[in-house]
């Protein structure tokens, strides 16, 4: 059988992962120094109140990993025929489900719990 | 109807023209499931985290035991890490070998620079007492971010392992194949980072639940 043409008819068959660019890279790079700086900042000065703080630091966590995931680890939807990006998209269910879920569930069954006397020695 | 019916060898029961796979064609792809199931387990570490992290037993809270300027500075090594990879893999592009093994020193340098700050870190807070058996809070929190420091020092023993391999037969495609799965797995780190500096320390230091 002749491997050659049958590589060639096979379109999703490419050369690897995409290849990165030193402009991507350091685009990457540039975004990740600031949008970690700014919650540092953020945390060390007390510039907001805690609960702007909290929201800023969490939405700006998830901006940088979407950088992170876009320009270092090159995600998109055709490598590997969309695969790849499929993948990600039922890990971040998975993820959000598991989190969001075990925050919920424990919150209401401490809630719901009965104080208890010597309830803050007890909790560990 | 039989297989021989349809002029075929009846013993054989496979489509006789499967095209074939080039070694390491499904590599890629493998490692990134790989990559995926390793975040889940972050996601229940964070999961735990999230449910125990505010449970003190009277014991230090976050604001004791958690320093932001060796924070800063572990950030930094690891943001700087991820980059130097980022030049490595460029320098592997162009089929430069020295350059590529240059890079990859300096990641694991900056790499092993991490994991000695968070040793650093780890021992002064055991040494206050503020070890993983103290409260639910420091158990989730050494577990996850153990578990992070392992999966680095995994990493750049790995590093280790590539770079004497493309020194002793170069920028051979199996190489090329190891060290972009490597990367990934390098810069998936970097995001747990992301997850673990902002939920597990800054948002602790912040005090908001």
């Amino acid at each position: 059988m002749d491997v050659e043409s049958s590589h060639a008819a096979d379109p999703h068959h490419e050369d690897f992962a995409p290849h990165g660019t030193l402009k991507g890279y350091l685009t990457g790079f540039v975004l990740s120094v600031i949008l970690t700086a700014i919650p540092f900042l953020l945390v060390m000065t007390h510039a907001a109140g805690p609960a702007t703080t909290a929201v800023l630091i969490l939405a700006m966590a998830l901006i940088q990993i979407v950088v992170h995931m876009v320009y270092f680890l090159h995600l998109n939807t055709r490598t590997e025929g969309g695969w790849t990006f499929l993948a990600t998209i039922f890990t971040i269910v998975l993820v959000v489900i598991a989190i969001s879920g075990s925050i919920w569930v424990m919150y209401n069954l401490d809630i719901n719990m009965m104080p208890m006397p010597g309830n803050e020695i007890g909790q560990g | 109807m039989t297989a021989t019916d349809m002029g075929q060898d009846p013993d054989i029961f496979y489509v006789a023209d499967e095209h074939d796979h080039p070694e390491g064609a499904s590599t890629m792809l493998g490692f990134w499931i790989y990559i995926m199931s390793d975040t889940l387990i972050f996601a229940m570490l964070f999961a735990s985290f999230a449910v125990l992290g505010r449970n003190y037993a009277g014991g230090p809270r976050p604001e004791d035991v958690f320093e932001l300027g060796l924070l800063a500075l572990n950030t930094a090594m690891l943001l700087f890490s991820s980059i130097t990879y980022g030049f490595a893999m460029l320098a592997m592009q162009e089929d430069r070998q020295t350059p590529t093994l240059g890079w990859l020193a300096v990641t694991a340098l900056f790499g092993m620079a991490f994991v000695g700050i968070e040793l650093h870190e780890f021992s002064g807070m055991i040494a206050e007492g503020a070890g993983p058996e103290r409260s639910a809070f420091l158990s989730s929190f050494f577990t996850l971010v153990g578990t992070h420091g392992l999966h680095v020092t995994i990493g750049i023993l790995w590093m280790i392992t590539l770079m004497a391999q493309v020194a002793r037969k170069g920028l051979i495609a199996a190489n090329r194949r190891r060290l972009m799965c490597l990367s990934m797995f390098w810069h998936f780190l970097d995001v747990i980072w992301i997850g673990v500096f902002t939920v597990v320390y800054l948002l602790g230091m912040v005090g908001w639940t």
